[in-house]
């Protein structure tokens, strides 16, 4: 019966939520006290704790408006005087704290009846569930610092609590408000506030290990809010990295790594010495230590810790990588070792002996230091880890410090080259990835580049793409070095021939890098004879154009080289610079012109002009409004043809120049619409002409679209101008759609929407509105009420004459801009043999394609597929199909599922890549649109696609099934 | 007792403990609780049915699953050759191995069985092999740990030795390479599979002698991960008999190896191998490149000698030797650089391909050992199987670094230990409440001193207040007074004697204050 009851109230209750969204807000406040009412009616009604508990549960699942939470409160709290149960108790206690985190509402007057109940609790729960709503209280209030500093009091009055619970929130709230400014403080408060960090370290010795954890993870909150540490906390914490509990134990490492962050050149001293080392170094050893403790939760955190530990100083850096090997007390030398020296001793790979690494001399038995105190092989141990997290966050670590320190990178190049090798692909990648950016710090010696070498036989396309990158970047010291590398990415070719693309472009830059060390080799790679004429290579084998590519960039910076080419290298030469010319550059050949001379690759000189002439266009083209119409159309025009062109010639001003010519294309369009004569005649006379305006105001729709969100680093003031060119184009279609339609009803419904939009325009961009002075918004907002009022026919005229007055907005540049762009690299779309299958199963397709600059692609990114039936496919790719290789680059590696019903010919299917957006994504939000659930942008969210890739056709050709 | 274990060197009587030791007269089961075995090889599991059967044994044995059930296949295979090949009279047969194994009791990592009313045994991950284990032994608040062999840097197929901070009052360690630090396994693998690599491609054949279990496990996943890395199609064999039917088990105990087996088995377990097939007789001469693991791993007989007397002679190929040889085997000989090797019949063999070593061990090194130790927090450290030269080296780095007792005691040399055993006491609440009272609340974990009374009964003991125990013991209570007498020789009388030092004392105590 209860439940009955209950029903029918959340029945009329719901109604009326219903109702609430179209008429205003005065039915909301009926609801009310209904709710509360209904929680009152409840709770009187329950005749166990377990009921009562229920109500409670239900209730918590609806949200609570603010102007009611007080009621509500005050009902919660009246029954949490009488209840006896500790767990309702405990329920209330929550619940209170999740109704002061209701937005708009001030939760200050609840806090005293909280205090109040904490006094008289018994119950340990409850008394921890009370201090976490203190804790919701008091980070809702962040100003008042006279709350604070009372909720500090009572938090330090429960921490001798007996309950760990009770201490381990007592220590929460006093790190999330344990206040920050001293002097502010009166001396009456200020005892408390004073010492919030000697109370929180007095826990570091806690009896129990969640308490020492929760005092530690206090001190850590104090450091996030600002709060600057003691440095004398450092010794203590050093005495919890010994403790027995690991949770306890990963958080000492992190407190310890905050301090030395805070204090790197403070001097400590060493124990059992009389030496004293800086602060920072003596943590990085405490941290190293920590690598081989027994939990590896521990060993990741300190692993990951020691990478972001920049200031330590080199000796000890060194040392991480550091392990004496010794066999029967005798020293002995690592693999390491003795490879460099075979190297240096010009012995290169000879057959290993039995007993090569026979120890050589004796050790002193007391100088060897077994437990190694600091620093000493952190990284040996961190890489050998069982756990590949470990060895992760270890080969991360060891990035982070070669990146700033070049003698250490030098020196952890031969692990990272062991790493090659581990158990984990993770781990692979991730040490090739490392070894590329540090790449410019190191020469790889040759046995070791024989190593990195030997990976391009893995299985794994990443690996191999990623050893490609890596090579890219490398320097080589030999010119047998370079052969290895070629010979290998050879062999490599023709065991992956997917792996060309990546191949030619490795050896570009590989080539480019090296000159010198590759002219010697021309003569063999190139199989000329001094005296006999040899064989004319094949022009389409891909292993020989893989060669040519490595010379002809060689040859770019190497002028003797091209004297060493033959007449058909030559011919070869013009045939692969016009068909790769991404591979194979300009080159200064004897007798011949350069080709593009215009387009030097040398482009810093040139910067500067290119962006000033950018600027000057697009000045010019906004002092357009004193022009006349003709001649405005003529000067955007002229604009858009130059920035294009501009755009196709600097590859860095690219970005801009798209932008502002799609942004001045909506803007003839926009005028010439306006210029259409049907404005000035009957409308029924001119249906056609006026298809060309409605066209018009859908392409600028189109293209607002695009800039909003093809772009990335578009700032907030050029979403202002793109949404305001938008309302342009809206205001344009409600005029056109005015003229052409009859009757009123439909254009009715059109006038109330468009107004609602300029209503919504004025909301998102309130803070903008003074920049468009003058403009079509700021007439329109001035017009606004009467608008309002007035009837469809004249709202369209007013609208006619605004948008013919309005001034043309000054679209101000962003710094950094770039366009989206898709590259479908597979299917290349040139095979003539139509991919076969059963009409009615699936043919999957591989599809590689390389974006740039787009933003969060998991999300956007999708494949459609065209059928040429007109049916068109949209697959949204998993998110591990996006790999990253680099900083604003996305790989997408993928299959698509094709089917058909049976066809009777073989034909062409598109494949593009599409752009997924959502008008809401940009918007800044206000405040108060984030605080309802409900709230009415709902209608304005538009989704749509953008293409922005090439489309490539695949031959398919679905068979009909056999019987 | 810690493990039941045999010496392979001798084949007489001396191969197997003398249990005589333990009992003098009398039978084992009265002296032992429990019998601990913590791998299947042989120097620690391979005289159970001997001394279970023949000597007479009935109580409880102790291993992990992997162990049970590998061990009976080692030890039957041990037979077979002692028996059927030898000859040898007195040995265990087939049933004793059988009946044995009926006595053992299988544990699981980390759980505690209870022995009986006091003793307790944990086991821990030990590396080494498959299903290795540390023990951890407790009666009341002492206990011991039992490391057995371990391994604490990760291979290929099994993960670290890991123990939690359990404080022991004495951790029995071996120490077998007491004093080598080693050098990190990566450059080793990469070595290993390089050369192979080469060879292969060159046509050449590899052939690696290996002993059964253990290493040849850890070779064969190293081979599979790289066959398949690197697409390779040349045959991998691998020779058959007893391996299969312990790889099987192999593929069973996924939870007792390393963390990639563990991780990836779902997709597909890593010992069904893929490239490694079994090996024929028929294969060794078949032409073009192949790799084969054959037994026994120091090329003294069998399968793998074969092979070599057929490979030898051409310079393409290539033998690698995973382990140690003892002297005087084929293995020995062709490591030490000989070139020439006679064999049987005055035959001579020209070894001209090439000869590789490479050292896969799974022992802990020195710094192994001494993290180990570290983890562990031992009050004290005895080191056992190993060199006393080297384990001195390791005995005096322990003292030196941790500050605790190490021992390392020769055969037959007894080692007593002082601990300091927690005594319960109970005490009366009357006499706790009344402390209470008195003073502040207790520090917790803090030692305080209170005034009561021991009371011992037969085996317990109570902490009483003192009236408690003297009604409990039906005792009258006793004061003690001291006087002395103090001679004054004074004319005046009594009484006033008597006040004038009465009011001396009252002022003087009155001065002093």
């Amino acid at each position: 019966m209860a439940a009955h009851l209950k029903k029918r109230v959340y029945e009329e209750f719901t109604k009326v939520v219903q109702q609430q969204e179209e008429i205003a807000t005065k039915k909301l406040r009926l609801t009310k006290p209904s709710k509360s009412a209904a929680l009152h009616i409840d709770l009187c009604k329950a005749t166990s704790p377990a009921d009562a508990l229920q109500y409670l549960l239900q209730f918590a699942r609806k949200p609570v408006e603010a102007e009611s939470v007080e009621g509500v409160v005050r009902i919660l709290l009246e029954h949490y005087y009488k209840e006896n149960d500790p767990s309702v108790r405990l329920k209330i206690a929550s619940l209170l704290g999740l109704l002061s985190k209701t937005a708009g509402f001030s939760p200050d007057c609840i806090m005293d009846d909280a205090i109040n109940i904490l006094q008289n609790e018994k119950s340990h729960q409850v008394l921890a569930q009370l201090l976490d709503t203190l804790l919701a209280i008091g980070t809702k209030l962040p100003e008042n610092q006279a709350i604070q500093s009372r909720l500090v009091d009572v938090a330090c009055k429960h921490l001798t609590d007996t309950s760990h619970g009770v201490r381990n929130k007592c220590l929460q709230l006093l790190g999330n408000l344990g206040s920050l400014e001293k002097s502010v403080t009166k001396d009456a408060e200020g005892l408390t506030a004073r010492d919030v960090q000697k109370i929180i370290g007095d826990y570091f010795s806690d009896q129990d290990p969640r308490v020492r954890t929760a005092a530690i993870k206090a001190m850590l909150q104090l450091h996030e809010r600002g709060l600057k540490l003691h440095q004398a906390i450092y010794n203590q914490a050093c005495k919890l990295l010994a403790d027995d509990y690991e949770q306890v134990r990963s958080a000492a490492v992190q407190l310890i790594w905050v301090i030395s962050q805070l204090y790197p050149e403070s001097i400590v001293p060493i124990p059992s010495s009389n030496e004293e080392i800086r602060l920072v170094d003596d943590a990085f050893g405490k941290i190293c230590h920590m690598v081989s403790d027994g939990s590896w939760v521990v060993r990741v955190q300190a692993a990951k810790l020691l990478g972001s530990m920049e200031q330590v100083s080199s000796h000890f850096l060194e040392q991480t990588l550091d392990k004496k090997l010794m066999s029967d007390l005798r020293r002995k030398r690592t693999a390491h070792e003795r490879a460099k020296e075979l190297y240096s001793s010009g012995e290169f790979s000879s057959g290993r002996k039995w007993g090569d690494d026979a120890p050589k001399e004796e050790i002193d038995t007391g100088a060897v230091n077994l437990i190694e105190s600091g620093a000493c092989g952190a990284f040996v141990h961190g890489l050998e880890d069982e756990m590949y997290e470990v060895r992760i966050a270890a080969v991360e670590a060891l990035c982070m410090l070669a990146q700033s320190s070049p003698s250490f990178a030098e020196k952890c190049l031969d692990f990272l080259v062991d790493m090659f090798n581990d158990e984990i692909e993770e781990v692979r990648l991730q040490s090739i990835h490392t070894m590329r950016k540090i790449s410019n710090n190191i020469t790889l010696r040759e046995d070791q580049l024989d190593t990195v070498l030997a990976v391009l036989e893995d299985s794994s396309r990443d690996i191999r793409e990623a050893l490609h990158e890596l090579l890219c970047c490398t320097n080589v010291s030999t010119k047998e070095g370079i052969h290895l590398a070629l010979v290998e990415l050879l062999k490599n070719l023709s065991k992956y021939p997917t792996d060309r693309d990546s191949i030619w472009k490795c050896l570009k830059y590989l080539g480019s890098r090296h000159p010198t060390l590759v002219l010697p080799l021309v003569p063999e790679l190139l199989s000329i004879h001094p005296f006999f004429d040899t064989a004319e290579p094949d022009m389409d084998d891909p292993a020989y154009i893989a060669v040519l590519v490595l010379i002809f960039n060689a040859a770019k910076t190497c002028p003797t080289m091209p004297a060493l080419f033959s007449d058909h290298t030559f011919r070869h030469y013009a045939y692969l610079r016009d068909s790769l010319s991404h591979l194979v550059p300009a080159l200064r050949l004897p007798g011949r012109k350069l080709v593009s001379s215009s387009v030097s690759p040398n482009i810093t000189p040139h910067e500067d002009p290119s962006q000033q002439f950018l600027q000057q266009s697009l000045e010019r083209v906004y002092s357009l409004q004193h022009l006349d119409p003709q001649g405005a159309q003529e000067l955007l025009e002229f604009t858009i043809r130059d920035l294009q062109r501009l755009g196709e010639l600097q590859s860095e001003l690219a970005g801009v120049a798209d932008f502002s010519a799609t942004y001045l294309r909506c803007q003839l369009l926009l005028i010439k619409a306006l210029q259409e004569k049907l404005w000035n005649v009957a409308a029924p006379l001119y249906l056609k002409q006026s298809d060309l305006a409605s066209a018009a105001a859908k392409q600028i729709m189109e293209e607002t679209y695009k800039m909003e969100f093809m772009y990335s680093g578009v700032e907030n003031k050029q979403v202002v101008i793109i949404h305001h060119m938008r309302l342009q184009a809206k205001a344009l279609q409600l005029i056109v759609t005015a003229r052409t339609t009859r009757g009123v009803d439909p254009l009715f419904e059109m006038c109330e929407k468009f107004l609602q939009e300029v209503d919504f325009f004025q909301r998102c961009f309130i803070a903008d509105l003074p920049h468009l002075q003058d403009s079509f918004v700021d007439k329109l907002l001035d017009l606004m009420p009467r608008l309002m009022t007035s009837k469809p026919a004249e709202v369209v005229k007013i609208l006619q004459t605004m948008l013919r007055q309005s001034t043309f907005l000054h679209l101000p540049l962003p710094e950094q801009i770039h366009k989206a762009s898709a590259t479908i690299i597979e299917p290349a779309g040139e095979s003539d043999n139509p991919l076969r299958f059963t009409s009615g199963l699936v043919v999957a397709l591989d599809v590689d394609a390389t974006l740039e600059h787009v933003q969060d692609p998991q999300s956007t990114v999708k494949v459609q597929v065209l059928y040429p039936d007109g049916q068109a496919q949209m697959i949204h790719p998993k998110p591990a199909d996006f790999r990253n290789p680099g900083p604003g680059r996305y790989r997408l590696i993928t299959q698509v599922y094709l089917s058909h019903t049976a066809w009777t010919e073989p034909c062409q299917v598109e494949v593009r890549l599409l752009l997924a957006y959502n008008s809401n994504a940009r918007i800044p939000k206000s405040p108060w649109i984030e605080g309802g659930e409900g709230s009415p942008q709902v209608e304005t969210s538009i989704e749509g696609t953008i293409p922005f890739s090439k489309p490539v056709k695949v031959y398919i050709m679905p068979k009909p099934a056999r019987r | 007792m810690l493990d039941c274990g045999m010496h392979m060197g001798f084949n007489d009587d001396r191969r197997f403990p003398d249990f005589s030791y333990i009992t003098q007269n009398g039978r084992l089961t009265d002296f032992l609780d429990c019998v601990i075995i913590s791998h299947f090889h042989l120097d620690h599991c391979g005289a159970l049915p001997y001394f279970s059967e023949m000597v007479g044994y009935d109580g409880p044995i102790y291993m992990t699953h992997p162990t049970q059930a590998i061990c009976p296949i080692l030890l039957e295979d041990y037979r077979k050759i002692a028996v059927d090949k030898k000859g040898e009279a007195n040995f265990f047969t087939s049933q004793m191995i059988k009946d044995c194994m009926k006595k053992v009791v299988a544990v699981h990592l980390h759980q505690t069985v209870q022995v009986d009313d006091e003793l307790e045994i944990k086991a821990y991950y030990a590396g080494h092999v498959l299903g290795a284990a540390m023990f951890q032994i407790k009666v009341g608040s002492e206990s011991v740990v039992y490391t057995g062999d371990y391994n604490m840097t990760p291979d290929r197929h099994l993960g670290a030795a890991w123990i939690d901070r359990c404080r022991p009052n004495l951790l029995i360690t071996e120490s077998t390479y007491a004093t080598t630090i080693r050098d990190s396994k990566r450059c080793r693998e990469r070595d290993f599979l390089k050369k192979v690599h080469e060879t292969v491609e060159r046509g050449g054949k590899v052939l690696i002698p290996v002993f059964a279990l253990g290493r040849a496990q850890e070779l064969c996943i190293l081979l599979e991960t790289f066959w398949e890395r690197m697409n390779l199609k040349v045959p991998i064999y691998f020779s058959t008999g007893l391996t299969e039917k312990a790889n099987h088990y192999y593929k069973l105990f996924i939870t007792w190896t390393n963390q990639k087996i563990r991780k990836t088995f779902v997709q597909r377990n890593m010992f069904e191998f893929k490239h490694i097939k079994a090996f024929d007789r028929a294969f060794a001469d078949n032409p073009g490149p192949m790799v084969v693991f054959a037994t026994p791993g120091m090329l003294h007989a069998g399968q793998s000698l074969q092979i070599f007397r057929k490979w030898a002679g051409n310079e393409k190929n290539m033998v690698i030797m995973p382990g140690y040889c003892v002297q005087g085997t084929v293995g020995h000989k062709i490591l030490s650089g000989q070139r020439k090797l006679e064999m049987e019949g005055r035959q001579v063999l020209e070894v001209k391909m090439q000869v590789e070593y490479m050292s896969f061990s799974a022992h802990a090194d020195a710094k192994g050992i001494m993290q180990l130790v570290g983890q562990a927090e031992p009050e004290n450290v005895l080191l056992v199987h190993g060199e006393a030269k080297k384990m001195e080296f390791l005995r005096q780095k322990i003292e030196q670094e941790f500050r605790v007792s190490c021992y390392m005691p020769a055969n037959g040399e007894t080692v007593t230990l002082p601990t300091s055993p927690n005594i319960p006491v109970g005490i009366s609440l009357g006499l706790l409440k009344r402390e209470m009272a008195q003073g502040l609340l207790p520090e917790t974990k803090k030692p305080r001193l209170l005034h009561g009374t021991l009371i011992m009964k037969d085996s317990n003991l109570r902490l009483v207040s003192s009236e408690q125990a003297l009604k409990e013991l039906g005792l009258a209570e006793h004061q003690l007074r001291f006087t002395c007498r103090v001679h004054l020789q004074d004319t005046r009388k009594e009484q006033e004697t008597a006040l004038r030092v009465y009011s001396h004392l009252k002022s003087t105590s009155l001065m002093a204050r």
